[in-house]
């Protein structure tokens, strides 16, 4: 009686061949944190187009953008925290590349996600009223509540459901089955994109044994079971630069790196990608360590 | 500098705290480092009730200095229990604000035209959610018309009255409470929900303020002066929550307040 269930891994490689052009992909994590930046890179590399992104942004959405990618965006914010503006989002915007956009408050968000996740039409909710969300995105509609609560009965947004055709999401540990836990303070909402998506890759920091997910984490961190996960793959240092504490804090020097070649010139940015995104995963990271060295020893 | 002397940034801090003294016990979220450091003023003086966080998902049971790490912990608030609880409404958020206008609204989403924008900002975040949701306040660094202007590029934070005009959904949870900046005390109680002055700092005079207004702003007949840090609240911001003095960074020194 040694039946498992399935094994799921593969290559980011694999993960990225089994999309397709004009898939609405959701992005996990949130703005500089935990983002599945190797899935990111791969499509970069890809000849993948027309795609529309669903993201709680950061490097994520601005790297998309300025290769291209993104035919729809939809976000509540695109930022790198530390460096709040995100350059290539800005140069994208600024310059109206990309054809589409949708811009909602960042609970309105959640709350998409979570009828998505619901298979529902729709969520009820007060964030929007009043506010240009509503104008600049005259498809979303309100809905009158049937019961009266001594208010009347209100008029509230009917929140849209966030369908995914695909989530990508980085946690910290996962099994070869597809469940995961994340070991840092925040989940953020990767179960939600999880469950908003008909297919879920996850890439993780390191993949383990099962019974090593709880050896020394509490099993309320296990945030994806793998009845919500098509692939596992596993990419060390993965969501750099993003954040993926406690294995990885965010690569400061290297955002502040990423940031002036995206403000720069376009020069400034070829370079970029010449030197960080014209190879594949491995060639990234062996210059991400090239990188690190230089600044080390310049200091 | 004798021991009562204070600056600019020790006023804006006290008239921070001023903000969220009458909160009671419930989450108080500053966005940026004065209004951070007024909150804490706040927590360490009138309303130690006040719940304050980390900025990032924990809780925090002590006070600690600007940018410190955690202490002792007392809860957990990742981002999707913010949501919770901005919904849930025992929450008093204080934001930045690129624009506002005279009705009370916020633009922290974009400048000039949404569909292709002069200059691209943060997006809408959370303003949109928080100003029908719970307690709302603004804090300006840098009091001019290019920040206060007659009608904002692209409503974010929504103000009083369009707030009503969305609704009841939309105007039982409205309450933009103050607009603190470098230079006066503001709040949205002028005729018919506008932008109204409350107190100048001490050294400003209502003309500059009238000046660095870009609408004609609600100035009653009697201005008072923004009350002065008592030597208590001195002791606690240049001892205990700010000794590098990074709230100047902000408010610059030279702008002494007398």
């Amino acid at each position: 009686m040694s039946r498992k269930p399935r094994d799921k891994q593969m290559s980011v490689d694999e993960v990225v061949a089994s999309l397709e052009d004009g898939m609405t992909i959701g992005i996990g994590g949130w703005g500089p944190r935990r983002k599945p930046m190797a899935l990111v890179r791969a499509i970069l590399r890809s000849d993948l187009k027309d795609l529309t992104i669903v993201s709680w942004g950061g490097a994520d959405v601005g790297l998309l953008a300025r290769a291209g990618k993104i035919r729809k965006l939809v976000y509540a914010f695109v930022s790198l925290d530390s460096i709040p503006l995100e350059p290539n989002f800005q140069r994208a915007r600024q310059g109206k590349e990309i054809p589409e956009v949708v811009e909602l408050d960042e609970g309105m968000f959640q709350t998409g996600l979570k009828a998505a996740a619901e298979r529902l039409p729709f969520l009820p909710m007060r964030a929007g009223l009043g506010s240009d969300v509503m104008v600049n995105n005259p498809w979303i509609r309100t809905v009158t509540s049937p019961y009266d609560e001594g208010h009347g009965h209100e008029e509230l947004v009917a929140v849209p459901a966030l369908r995914l055709d695909v989530a990508l999401v980085h946690l910290n540990r996962a099994d070869v089955h597809g469940n995961a836990t994340y070991l840092g303070p925040d989940p953020y909402f990767d179960d939600l994109f999880a469950m908003a998506a008909d297919r879920t890759y996850v890439s993780v920091e390191k993949v383990v044994d099962t019974a090593g997910l709880t050896v020394d984490t509490p099993v309320q961190r296990l945030l994806l079971n793998r009845m919500m996960v098509t692939g596992v793959v596993e990419t060390p240092n993965g969501a750099h630069f993003t954040s993926c504490v406690p294995d990885y804090e965010r690569d400061e020097r290297f955002q502040k790196a990423y940031a002036a070649a995206a403000g720069g010139s376009d020069e400034d940015w070829a370079a970029f990608e010449e030197r960080f995104l014209s190879g594949d995963e491995e060639a990234y990271q062996a210059a991400v360590r090239a990188f690190a060295e230089e600044s080390r020893s310049s200091k | 500098m004798s021991d009562n002397d204070f600056t600019r940034a020790d006023v804006c801090a006290a008239a921070i705290a001023d903000a969220f003294k009458d909160d009671g016990e419930i989450f108080a979220s500053p966005m940026g480092l004065l209004p951070m450091l007024g909150v804490r003023l706040a927590k360490l003086t009138t309303n130690p009730d006040l719940v304050i966080s980390d900025g990032e998902s924990l809780f925090l049971a002590g006070v600690p200095p600007l940018f410190a790490k955690a202490d002792v912990v007392e809860g957990w608030i990742p981002f999707r229990r913010v949501f919770d609880v901005v919904a849930y409404g025992k929450r008093h958020v204080m934001m930045g604000a690129t624009q506002v206008d005279r009705h009370g609204n916020q633009n922290i989403s974009a400048i000039g035209d949404f569909a292709q924008p002069k200059r691209q900002l943060l997006g809408s975040r959370g303003a949109p959610g928080n100003t029908v949701n719970n307690r709302t306040s603004y804090w300006v660094p840098k009091h001019s018309d290019r920040v206060f202007v007659e009608q904002v590029d692209i409503v974010s934070g929504v103000g009083p009255r369009r707030a009503k005009e969305a609704g009841v959904a939309a105007s039982r949870f409205n309450d933009i409470h103050r607009i603190v900046t470098n230079l006066a005390v503001l709040d949205v109680n002028g005729p018919d929900d506008t932008v109204r002055l409350l107190s100048v700092h001490p050294g400003v005079t209502v003309e500059e303020v009238v000046e660095a207004t870009g609408f004609t702003l609600d100035v009653p007949a009697d201005v008072p002066t923004t009350r002065e840090p008592t030597y208590e609240e001195l002791v606690i911001i240049r001892e205990m929550l700010d000794p590098k003095g990074m709230r100047f960074r902000e408010v610059p020194q030279p702008e002494a307040a007398r």
